[in-house]
């Protein structure tokens, strides 16, 4: 039984967290929330320099052709640093987008430019408040012309080209958008995170090039989505630690009453129940990671567990690191409201609890199903 | 990452396999128990026949697989228990008989017994002769069990023991115990204890069954009144008796997050076959919610499990998942045996086998799960342990700190 990272692979662990700690310190990213939005733009090159960007992407692409196990050791070391960064998007996303169902030509057009960062990608899907169905979704493509609204598109405004979901006729299919023209208005919208930065994108009779089969679009997302879970897990598992870490500290070092607050049994099996929810989370996590790298019939399972986990994780760690820090925790000042804001965006980048939940009995389901 | 065993680890599956497929019977199911598929069910049968298998097992050489070979063990590796445990628990088995003795009171004796002691007392216990059960907590001293106040008094060569001990597993049908008493009360609570081992048919003990909010009795309080014993008896030095507590402790493997009861499995078979508003309760929304969490719950012990066994694997020392273990399993069964209940909508008050879902096995465990939430170390003292060992957290200041035991305040309650 060997169910742990291997050497080579804590191995970029290491070089992950020394590299993130010295290049991306919570500083970045409260830069970037006080109005600098150009505060990370030269994190971006050095990650592309070291090859982050292409670690899943085959080398006759350009990538290094890593497995699935060394993304999601990057991912957790991303999620601990909070990095400021579209990696979610372009990296989890638009780039698995390609290599689950683009054609040799759109591979070869954005995924060497994915691989060395000089492209990002992005995933389009929501149409405001609530979630998209077959039935709701209103953007549409006649002709290979896209018109209708996203909104909230993750990177929206920075990213080079979106995946985006919309109808042709009546079936829900992917499409590739390049969004420099000017087919494609972007507007910023506000974000509860805004190193995690949302847009507006309304397409008029923009270039639309079909991505995967029509009618394959709700497919091809649900897969699409179930290999991004695991990635964004792990980047809630990361962050969630870190604020157990930072919760940890203070309770030791703040004092009440003539001792410190973390010899208080209110704090401490609050403290105790967080990293209980990590380490569940985590274990979760190390299954998806298992899944994802070999393919298993089970990774819809897995990576439903690893995401509702990791999210209750991350949940609990950043609001109860607020609470444990007390009044100071609600200041500007401290660093907990960055750890409270990533919660939320990665709750929600990829869909609801409520729809993980969904998938998660769902997949039970029909396991009992193959099993009777 | 691989779920494979090493060559060595796979050889020693198959020796287990070969002997347990030999020996035992499959389970039909996992929640199968040996006693229940028993005609005759009274103590005294489960004990004999364990007895008789037990003593199959030392014959074949797998009692005491983490005992030396001198004493009647194996001397196995921490990893060959772990896939023993893996694979016997897929067989019905009698289990928990000999757990305490095996498990705690041997290697305590191994640690501190003279080597004519562990040659009368090992073997006896290995084979499953000789049964014995741990005396530590008291009515009034539980998760502070340093708190005691059985009494050791000496008088020359032997010891005189006054005081009651309470949820002793099995006491009526042990032969020994190990026991822990107060033999100073005028030092701090801790430095005033002394260990010692009792014969159980020693005149002056008095073995009561406790009845259990379920029903039944599975513990005893165990009076001792002017218990003479042998300083022989002693384990450690006098005084020294929380140390040995300590190294008992550290032994304590009984697994009590593992009693029997519906788990995610079971809640979910019932929320498919039991019906809300004409359709199956899984149709609904707020239910799959809870069985999501659960089921969370359920795969993160099992992975965080398998962690541990792959760290045991390569040499390391496991991290603390047993109170995780026990902490978020005794938390779950508790919520699942409410909910199973609930969803069976009034008839979730019935208690009759014939009547409800699963044998009522929902309405029994809502009895029986308060119980892992304290036993073998309760909520609060899990969470502090995690709070303490692994997240690196002080202590709660403690009253009594500088006080003799004799000054400890005490209150109204046992």
């Amino acid at each position: 039984m060997n169910f742990e990272f291997s050497a080579e692979q804590n191995l970029l662990r290491d070089q992950a967290r020394a590299f993130l700690s010295d290049n991306c310190p919570n500083e970045l990213s409260r830069r970037i929330l006080e109005g600098d939005t150009c505060a990370a733009d030269s994190l971006w090159q050095e990650i592309a320099a070291l090859g982050w960007m292409g670690t899943n992407i085959p080398e006759e692409y350009g990538g290094i052709g890593l497995g699935a196990l060394e993304l999601c050791v990057i991912a957790e070391e991303m999620g601990r640093a909070l990095a400021p960064s579209p990696f979610s998007s372009s990296v989890y996303l638009a780039t698995q987008a390609l290599l689950l169902a683009g054609n040799e030509q759109q591979k070869n057009d954005w995924l060497p430019k994915l691989a060395d960062g000089s492209a990002v990608g992005t995933f389009a899907v929501a149409e405001g408040p609530g979630n998209v169905t077959a039935h709701s979704l209103e953007c549409a493509v006649t002709q290979q012309k896209l018109s209708g609204t996203k909104f909230p598109v993750p990177d929206g405004c920075e990213a080079d080209f979106a995946v985006v979901l919309a109808k042709e006729e009546t079936e829900p299919t992917l499409y590739l958008v390049p969004l420099g023209g000017p087919t494609v208005a972007r507007k910023s919208v506000t974000s509860l995170d805004p190193t995690r930065p949302q847009a507006t994108l309304t397409f008029t009779d923009a270039q639309a090039q079909r991505l995967g089969s029509q009618g394959s679009g709700f497919a091809t997302m649900d897969e699409l989505f179930n290999r991004a879970a695991i990635y964004f897990a792990f980047e809630q598992v990361g962050g969630a630690l870190v604020a157990l870490d930072h919760a940890c500290d203070y309770a030791l070092n703040r004092f009440a009453f003539g001792r410190a607050i973390a010899s208080y049994q209110a704090i401490k099996h609050k403290l105790a129940d967080m990293y209980v929810a990590a380490t569940l989370a985590r274990s979760n996590c190390y299954y998806g990671a298992w899944a994802l790298s070999t393919d298993a019939p089970e990774l819809a399972l897995a990576a439903a567990t690893a995401r509702v986990s990791a999210m209750d994780a991350f949940d609990e760690c950043a609001k109860e690191n607020i609470q444990t820090h007390g009044g100071m925790g609600f200041t500007w000042e401290f660093d907990c409201q960055l750890y409270y804001r990533r919660s939320r965006a990665l709750a929600v980048n990829l869909g609801n609890k409520l729809q993980w939940e969904n998938k998660l009995i769902g997949a039970l389901e029909e396991r009992g199903e193959m099993l009777a | 990452m691989d779920f494979g065993d090493t060559t060595t680890e796979a050889a020693f599956r198959t020796e287990a396999k070969a002997w347990l497929d030999k020996n035992a019977k499959l389970k039909s199911h996992p929640n199968e128990t040996w006693a229940a598929l028993l005609a005759d069910k009274s103590s005294q049968n489960i004990v004999r026949l364990a007895k008789e298998f037990q003593l199959k097992k030392y014959a074949d050489g797998w009692a005491c697989l983490h005992w030396p070979k001198e004493y009647g063990g194996r001397a196995a590796s921490a990893m060959e228990r772990v896939i023993w445990g893996q694979e016997e628990a897929k067989y019905v088995m009698p289990r928990g008989v000999f757990d305490i003795g095996q498990g705690m009171a041997g290697p305590i004796l191994m640690k501190y017994a003279t080597d004519q002691q562990n040659a009368r007392y090992l073997p006896p216990m290995a084979k499953g002769d000789e049964i014995w059960c741990q005396l530590f907590s008291e009515t009034s001293a539980g998760s502070d069990v340093a708190g005691l106040r059985m009494t050791a008094q000496q008088d020359g060569d032997e010891w005189v023991l006054n005081g009651e001990k309470i949820w002793t597993s099995g006491a009526h049908y042990c032969d020994f115990g190990i026991v822990v008493a107060r033999s100073n009360p005028d030092v701090p609570k801790h430095k005033g204890l002394t260990f010692f081992f009792v014969d159980l048919k020693s005149p002056g003990v008095d073995i009561r069954p406790i009845k259990q909010i379920t029903g039944s009795s599975h513990f005893n309080s165990v009076i001792f009144d002017d218990v003479r014993i042998s300083d022989e008896q002693r384990l450690g030095a006098i005084g020294e008796g929380w140390r040995v507590v300590m190294a008992t402790l550290m032994n304590e493997r009984v697994s009590v997050g593992d009693a029997p009861g519906p788990d995610f499995e079971q809640v979910f078979s019932l929320a498919r076959h039991t019906p809300l508003n004409d359709k199956p309760a899984i149709e609904n929304d707020a239910v799959r919610s809870k069985l999501a969490r659960w089921y969370c719950q359920t795969a993160g012990l099992k992975y965080t499990k398998m962690r541990s066994v792959s760290a045991l694997s390569r040499g390391e020392t496991p991290g603390p998942e047993n109170s995780i273990t026990k902490l978020v399993g005794a938390t779950k069964a508790q919520e699942i045996a409410v909910f199973g209940s609930d969803l069976m909508d009034m008839a979730g008050i019935v208690r009759d086998e014939d009547l409800v879902s699963a044998d009522a096995a929902f309405q029994k465990a809502y009895l029986q799960s308060p119980a892992m939430r304290i036993a073998g170390g309760t909520d609060e003292i899990l969470r502090n342990i995690i709070a303490e060992r692994v997240l690196g957290l002080p202590q709660e200041p403690r009253a009594d700190k500088d006080l003799t035991f004799r000054e400890i305040p005490t209150g109204k309650a046992l």
